[in-house]
């Protein structure tokens, strides 16, 4: 993989990220035309389509695409972290801890509010990956890829068992936090986004600082130490950058899976291991993905809409089998 | 190990006599439950009369609260705790994995999208159902023995390897999940509440027809395990081994999983997505009695009974007036249990 | 000189110390060779001087600086460990493998400098893998994929290099390429090289100083010539054998008694 072709494939990534976002602001329900998205920057008249673009698709498309590129990049760091090919925020459950500290707030302390559910988010992506890395760092070699993507998968059933008892306790609630726990980019304000993207800048940019550290870590840990890797602070920063970007991304968008986990995937055949090249161009990858899954999800039962987390389910869910089937030789 | 070889020898079972009489105990603590599950509630009983009642000697309005209202759901809580627990042990077995379990591989999530697809399809626009609710059991049993189907045959390749078994069953699980939140969400919301009580596992409401169904469903799979318990001893100590003892090993698997999803979509049909039981109940008993199939399988039964039943008795008495579901209380104990589990089994 | 210095060291695994108060050097620009029964500490003992392992008490000095006062890049800088059977990400490709053995020589602003390049050929032509080097690593075969993991240590430029049992798994074509490749390596430009060996005939003729490790202690080191007799394997090993001279090298050569065959000498 030469430089120049990295570069190109990063510059085609960032094309197809413009072009998704500006076919999500103006494919839809409502009928806007491309010179109606235009105008409305140049010359807004406060009419019907100039406000659906201003203050539904304009956000949307671009909470989709932070989203996308959130859980994306969470996903590389976290397969490399574990070592395991089926790793990915969904999977090992930080997507359901987040939503049940979310459902927890919601119903039982009746807490509301963008700063609050963020929070809560973060709490509860923390609690998941907290419990995932001790399990992962126990013992002298650690779980194995087998018992780590089932422990994470119990973890993550916990959750979701505890998620659905509290909403038997209060069935008013219970709509709400649906609506929430579908996973969707549809309806989520402006400010929810503004309040977390401090958060994803930061897990961004992180990701890149330590990329040539994951590059060394995933050559495994005795390898790593004797090229002289502080291997506890690397994959403590790992882990906060983790919660931080996965974290942020179910606080906007709640738990939306499989794109933490086919994305990398797609990314490194295409771009190859390192991860200075792999992070930023899975994140181009990943919001581009959920940019057309939400698309899709507009016009599969119209009028109504397709949770977009469902939709990213039936692309991912063949996907994930694929790579469980081939992945025996590689264990 | 001294073996059990009641009839003068004529009957030898693999099962030593100190297992007998553990599994002795584990019975009467089973009863000892049931008595006290019928004696306790919103109306209290003694258990002297508890006792009495259930054998036909109280009155009319304590036979009416124990008969008709208590042990329906007594019964079909022992007997769905009875078969997750039992699944479990074979799940575990087949896939020498003791962290395996039922809702791992996705039955029980593909149980509950059939519940969701159920309600939602079959309501009309006054939330009323536009068929009887009779056929909510059936629909469960479909799903999960669907997805068990599904995850078979997407594992399948060249012959089941476990690990892929588990794998595959992940994934599923996440589809399902995808499939009963999009099913919510479509459904009135009152279907969705309904649907995430039923999800949450609950045995609350279940009638002496559902019983009729679920015992013997539940006792004929209980016998056909013990029977083959042999071959489950087998497959325990993985392929290379079982085979060089002579054991045809794939064909024994395929047994062993239809007979583990019959007894999943069994329990699943009538008390719904109750969590970790599948998972505990194998623990606890190979604790008790070691991991020799010939104890292993009744005690597992008789402990994920008895775990059902103390979760149901939980959930109708700890909160009154309100009634919390059983699977609560399985997932509020067997969370932590899974935990500590974890950290056991390590490397 | 020594290039690794271990003051009343003690190991542990939990509880249980497998290492107790040891002194022990490691002697500059040799072979050195750790010999010893399964579980009798040896791979612990390399762990520790690897510094895979910390000491529960005791000090270790590497090129006589204390390593706890070192950074962990500056240590590795002085010395290049192979742990056993190392597993490269799926779809690596040699070049790739090699280009991280540069890893404690960069820095945020020099990412790729003209002594990186350098130093992985150098490696890959000291290997032999240049024609491979655009090749998986995962695709290779044992022989081969050794040999690549080698030349990232070889990258690393090293004056120590420490390996644990670098020959498991390989035929024997392919054991005796490996340890020449590292006799060379040590012949050539001087490198102390430690290594874990099963095969105590092969240790014989490759190391210059054997170390037999048991019972939580060093048992006996030196030269394999003055050291090495059926005594100290029945000792090391709980063999009985026949020590004999090498026809060829004229190194210690261990026949161990068995009963596949009635022996035809008395």
């Amino acid at each position: 993989m030469t430089i120049g072709k990295s570069v190109t494939l990063l510059l085609i990534g960032t094309a197809v990220v413009v072009v998704l976002m500006a076919a999500s602001v103006v494919y839809g329900y409502t009928d806007t035309t491309w010179k109606g998205v235009y105008d409305s920057f140049t010359a807004f008249n406060g009419s019907n389509e100039h406000l659906v673009i201003q203050t539904v698709r304009i956000p949307r498309a671009l909470i989709a695409a932070c989203v996308g590129a959130s859980l994306a990049m969470a996903g590389v760091i976290m397969q490399t972290l574990m070592k395991n090919p089926l790793a990915s925020p969904d999977i090992l459950g930080i997507n359901s801890g987040a939503g049940f500290f979310v459902v927890l707030g919601l119903v039982m302390f009746g807490i509301s509010g963008n700063q609050s559910i963020t929070w809560l988010a973060f709490i509860g992506a923390g609690v998941a990956q907290l419990l995932v890395f001790v399990l992962g760092s126990a013992g002298r070699e650690g779980l194995t890829p087998m018992k780590m993507t089932l422990a994470g998968a119990a973890i993550g059933a916990m959750f979701s068992s505890m998620t659905q008892g509290f909403l038997v306790f209060n069935e008013a609630m219970l709509d709400q936090a649906l609506f929430w726990l579908a996973g969707s980019v549809e309806g989520r304000s402006l400010d929810l986004l503004l309040s977390v993207l401090p958060y994803l800048t930061v897990g961004v940019f992180g990701a890149l600082l330590i990329a040539g550290k994951l590059n060394v870590l995933s050559m495994g840990e005795d390898i790593a130490r004797g090229l002289g890797l502080h291997i506890g602070f690397t994959k403590i920063v790992a882990s906060i950058l983790i919660v931080l970007l996965a974290g942020g991304a179910v606080a906007v968008a709640g738990p939306i899976g499989f794109i933490g986990i086919i994305i990398p995937h797609i990314a490194r055949s295409w771009i190859g291991l390192d991860h200075r090249w792999l992070l930023p161009f899975s994140g181009l990858l990943g919001a581009a993905l959920l940019l057309v899954s939400d698309i899709a999800a507009r016009y599969m039962i119209m009028p109504q809409e397709v949770p977009v987390g469902v939709m990213t389910a039936v692309i991912g869910v063949p996907f994930f089998i694929h790579i469980a089937r081939k992945g025996e030789k590689s264990r | 190990m001294k073996a059990f070889r009641p009839l003068h020898g004529a009957v030898s079972l693999l099962i030593d006599q100190r297992t007998v009489f553990k599994i002795i105990s584990l019975f009467a603590c089973l009863l000892i439950v049931f008595i006290a599950s019928a004696a306790l509630g919103d109306i209290k009983f003694s258990p002297v009369v508890a006792f009495q009642t259930i054998f036909g000697f109280g009155d009319p309005f304590q036979h009416m609260v124990v008969y008709s209202f208590r042990m329906p759901r007594i019964l079909v809580a022992l007997f769905a705790g009875a078969a997750l627990a039992m699944a479990g042990a074979i799940l575990q077995g087949l896939v020498r994995n003791p962290l395996a379990s039922p809702d791992l591989i996705g039955m029980t999530a593909g149980g509950s999208a059939a519940v969701t697809a159920f309600l939602a399809i079959f309501s009309d626009k006054s939330n009323a159902l536009t068929v009887s609710i009779g056929w909510l059991p059936l629909a469960a049993f479909i799903g999960a023995a669907v997805t068990a189907l599904l995850v078979y045959m997407l594992a399948w390749k060249n012959g089941l390897s476990p690990i892929r078994l588990i794998l595959i069953g992940i994934g599923l699980t996440a589809a399902m999940k995808a499939v009963t939140t999009m099913m919510m969400i479509i459904g009135p919301i009152y279907q969705a509440s309904k649907a995430n009580m039923w999800m949450t596992g609950s045995v609350n409401g279940s009638s002496w027809s559902d019983v009729l169904m679920i015992a013997p469903w539940t006792i004929i799979s209980l016998v056909a395990v013990m029977m083959a318990g042999r071959h489950l001893n087998m497959q325990q100590f993985g392929d290379e081994l079982a085979i060089g003892a002579g054991a045809r090993v794939e064909r024994q698997r395929i047994f062993f999983l239809v007979l583990a999803t019959a007894l999943v979509g069994g329990a699943v049909a009538f008390a719904g997505g109750i969590g970790f039981v599948g998972l505990m109940a194998p623990h606890i008993a190979r604790r008790l009695v070691g991991s020799h199939a010939g104890g292993l399988i009744p005690a597992t039964a008789l402990i994920g009974a008895i775990l059902v039943m103390l979760a149901d008795l939980a959930g109708r008495t700890l909160f009154l007036p309100l009634e919390v579901p059983a699977g609560v209380f399985t997932a509020a104990i067997g969370a932590p249990y899974f935990i500590y589990l974890l950290f056991r089994t390590k490397g | 000189m020594s290039a690794i210095i271990m003051d009343s060291v003690t190991l542990r695994y939990g509880k249980e110390s497998i290492i107790e108060e040891l002194d022990w050097t490691v002697p500059e620009g040799k072979i050195t060779v750790l010999i010893g029964g399964n579980g009798c500490g040896k791979s612990t003992l390399f762990r520790s001087a690897a510094r895979l392992l910390k000491p529960s008490s005791g000090h270790v000095l590497l090129d006589n600086i204390l390593l706890e006062k070192m950074s962990t890049k500056e240590a590795a800088r002085k010395m290049a460990i192979l742990p056993q059977s190392p597993a490269a990400p799926e779809g690596l490709t040699v070049l790739q493998l090699v280009k991280q053995g540069r890893y404690p020589h960069q820095t945020w602003l020099k990412q790729w400098s003209e002594d990186d390049e350098q130093a992985v050929q150098k490696a890959l032509r000291a290997t032999s893998m240049l024609e491979l080097s655009g090749h998986p690593v995962d695709e290779l075969s044992g022989g081969q994929r050794q040999r690549a993991w080698i030349a990232m240590t070889l990258a690393q430029n090293t004056d120590i290099l420490l390996l644990d049992e670098p020959t498991t798994y390989l035929d024997m074509t392919h054991q005796i390429e490996i340890l020449d490749l590292l006799f060379e390596l040590n012949e050539q430009e001087g490198r102390t090289i430690v290594m874990v060996l099963h095969d105590l005939n092969l240790a014989c003729r490759y190391a210059h100083h054997i170390v037999a490790v048991k019972d939580k202690t060093v048992y006996a080191e030196g030269a394999p010539e003055h050291i090495v007799d059926a005594d100290l394997v029945k000792h090391v090993f709980g063999l009985d054998c026949l020590i004999d001279r090498d026809p060829l090298y004229g190194t210690p050569l261990c026949i161990p008694f068995g009963k596949g065959r009635r022996a035809v000498t008395g």
